[in-house]
């Protein structure tokens, strides 16, 4: 009896000790296999021979010579740059344009803010299913033009090889912008009411007090919001799916879709893996620093 | 006396007309936001001739609904004209669960790592945190791979187990940043008064999360019901959840194309997020930003 009751005790005793680390276990053993196991799995097959499927052996840089001498890997790489960059700028404009009219107190905020924001909320699938819609080169936005008079007007991006990663960027900006808004407008509404009394008394405009008072007081919300943005467009892949199947031909591919296709149309595993490696380091090298600075700000 | 009078009227009409100015730029950006939304719904309510006749921005002549229920019951996906119906059933089966566990487990996660520090806690938040922003192609292969090992390729169960693995990550963050700044002396009290570790966690800490089960449930959903890279790597046909079925409908070069169907399919396979957002965008708002700051 008494030794089955010691027995019982030493038990609670070691469960109240090691509970905490029982329950996270399991998300950490998840953590390593499925995050770091397959990174390094990746990692190595993108280090062998492997074809259609995967092959141990390891043969070096062979795979990703392979990846920077084809012409479709190029033609992505550029594509996610002039992507990337039109998507950065285009969101940031948009988005502090809109944050800094909707700081004016307007009466129906909410629904305005309400309305930039629901693309955020749906499927890059549903949207680039909408946009290519509207720009059809035959019924859509040339329709709409030719039927105003202008005969000649055409407008058909969405099929020329060298335009047709442009109209990735206004579906991506469309689908974007408002989420970037909302950042700002976060950001604006965190500063001291002091501040801006301050600088009205001295008789500052509006453009001033936002361009050097309130604009550098948000600098933060730049840095977020470009992390946030490379990142998605880095990761984009449904979009340019949607929007053209990378097509046409080949010609708005980006990494994603690259990969995509390597890995899963022509089981070429071992360069699919070094273009997804190319990814991973892309993406650390631009969050990393970002974590860093936001886990050594002092919790809110 | 005239002259100040003058200056408060011009000021005043220059104030107005700002204000104007104002509201036309904010009202034009309306439209821009809207008019895909406008031009979904006008064009599934169109029949095909009128597509063809009118132009995209004219609302629908005569409304029909053939494009909905074709949309819905008969459409082609694929070589398969059953419509999104079974589909959207999938990601339905695939959300619920999916869900349901991520959130569960990333609030005892986010507790543990919080109220019960132990050595390492702050070690295996970090690992975790990276496995949130790592770009998903760089585990597509050894997961297609491991699917396939435990039989779970092309199944719904196999996405199941993808959303909820790559979810906790970020239910993980949701609950550790509220649990953070929750004061531990309400945990210590409750020790004090005997309570053991899943005692505090049910009868004290989960009653105060509310507000970020709703985020995180919110978050998850709209995560994983518009997902398209792990539903159209790791499923086939019958097992696809609706957005690969969409982008399918809308893909297929055989035969006429019907964009009125097209559109009623997108507008479908939207709806539920639509349907979130619209009833609680508050806390779909509050999710994006707890992403936003780690991403």
């Amino acid at each position: 009896m008494a030794g089955s009751k010691t027995g019982r005790v030493v038990f609670d005793r070691f469960l109240e000790r090691w509970l905490p680390q029982i329950v996270v276990s399991p998300l950490f053993a998840t953590s390593l296999l499925f995050v770091y196991g397959f990174i390094a799995w990746t990692v190595y097959i993108s280090f062998t021979k492997s074809g259609v499927m995967p092959n141990y052996t390891f043969s070096g840089l062979s795979q990703y010579i392979r990846l920077w001498t084809t012409p479709r890997w190029l033609v992505a790489l550029e594509n996610l740059f002039i992507f990337t960059s039109l998507f950065i700028i285009g969101c940031m404009v948009i988005g502090l344009l809109l944050a800094i009219l909707l700081d004016q107190r307007i009466r129906s905020e909410g629904v305005v803010r309400t309305v930039y924001l629901y693309p955020m909320a749906l499927s890059f699938i549903v949207t680039g299913t909408a946009w290519k819609w509207i720009l059809n080169p035959t019924l859509g936005i040339e329709k709409i033009i030719q039927g105003l008079g202008f005969e000649n007007f055409n407008f058909d991006w969405l099929v020329d090889p060298k335009m047709a990663i442009y109209t990735v960027v206004i579906a991506g900006i469309w689908q974007s912008s408002g989420y970037v808004m909302a950042l700002f407008l976060a950001g604006l509404r965190s500063v001291d009411d002091e501040i801006i009394k301050a600088a009205a008394i001295d008789g500052a405009g509006p453009v001033r007090t936002y361009g050097s008072i309130i604009l550098p007081i948000v600098r933060p919300v730049f840095f977020s919001a470009f992390v946030i943005l490379s990142h998605l467009a880095i990761k984009s892949f449904d979009l340019v799916m949607a929007l053209t199947g990378g097509g046409p031909g080949y010609a708005t591919d980006v990494p994603a879709t690259f990969m995509y296709s390597f890995a899963f149309q022509r089981s070429e595993l071992g360069t699919a893996a070094a273009s997804a490696v190319m990814m991973l380091v892309t993406i650390t090298a631009i969050y990393v620093p970002y974590l860093y600075s936001e886990l050594r700000r002092p919790a809110k | 006396m005239s002259q100040e009078s003058g200056i408060v009227r011009r000021k005043g009409l220059r104030q107005v007309m700002l204000r104007g100015l104002l509201f036309a730029v904010l009202i034009l950006f309306c439209l821009y936001y809207l008019m895909p939304l406008i031009v979904m719904v006008s064009t599934s309510l169109k029949s095909l001739d009128e597509i063809r006749t009118s132009s995209l921005i004219s609302l629908p002549q005569a409304v029909t609904f053939d494009a909905w229920a074709k949309a819905w019951s008969s459409a082609c996906v694929g070589v398969r004209c059953t419509g999104l119906e079974p589909y959207f059933m999938n990601s339905v089966l695939m959300v619920v669960p999916s869900v349901i566990i991520s959130t569960i487990l990333g609030a005892l996660n986010g507790y543990a790592l919080t109220k019960w520090r132990f050595r390492g806690a702050d070690i295996i938040f970090a690992l975790m945190l990276f496995g949130s922003f790592i770009p998903f192609q760089v585990v597509l292969l050894p997961m297609a791979r491991m699917l396939g090992y435990f039989g779970l390729a092309g199944s719904v169960y196999g996405l199941i187990l993808v959303h909820t693995i790559y979810g906790l990550a970020f239910t993980t963050l949701f609950f550790r940043n509220f649990f953070v700044g929750v004061s531990d002396g309400i945990v210590n009290a409750a020790k004090i008064d005997g309570a053991g570790f899943f005692k505090i966690f049910f009868s004290v800490l989960l009653p105060m999360s509310l507000p970020t089960i709703v985020v995180t449930v919110i978050w998850q959903f709209t995560q994983i019901w518009n997902d398209f890279l792990f539903g159209i790597a790791f499923t086939v046909g019958d097992s696809n959840p609706v957005t690969v079925a969409l982008n399918n409908i809308v893909a297929t070069s055989t035969g006429v194309k019907e964009y009125n169907v097209d559109m009623a399919a997108a507008i479908i396979a939207a709806l539920p997020t639509l349907l979130v957002y619209i009833i609680a965008g508050k806390y779909f708002v509050r999710g994006l930003s707890a992403g936003a700051v780690k991403g």
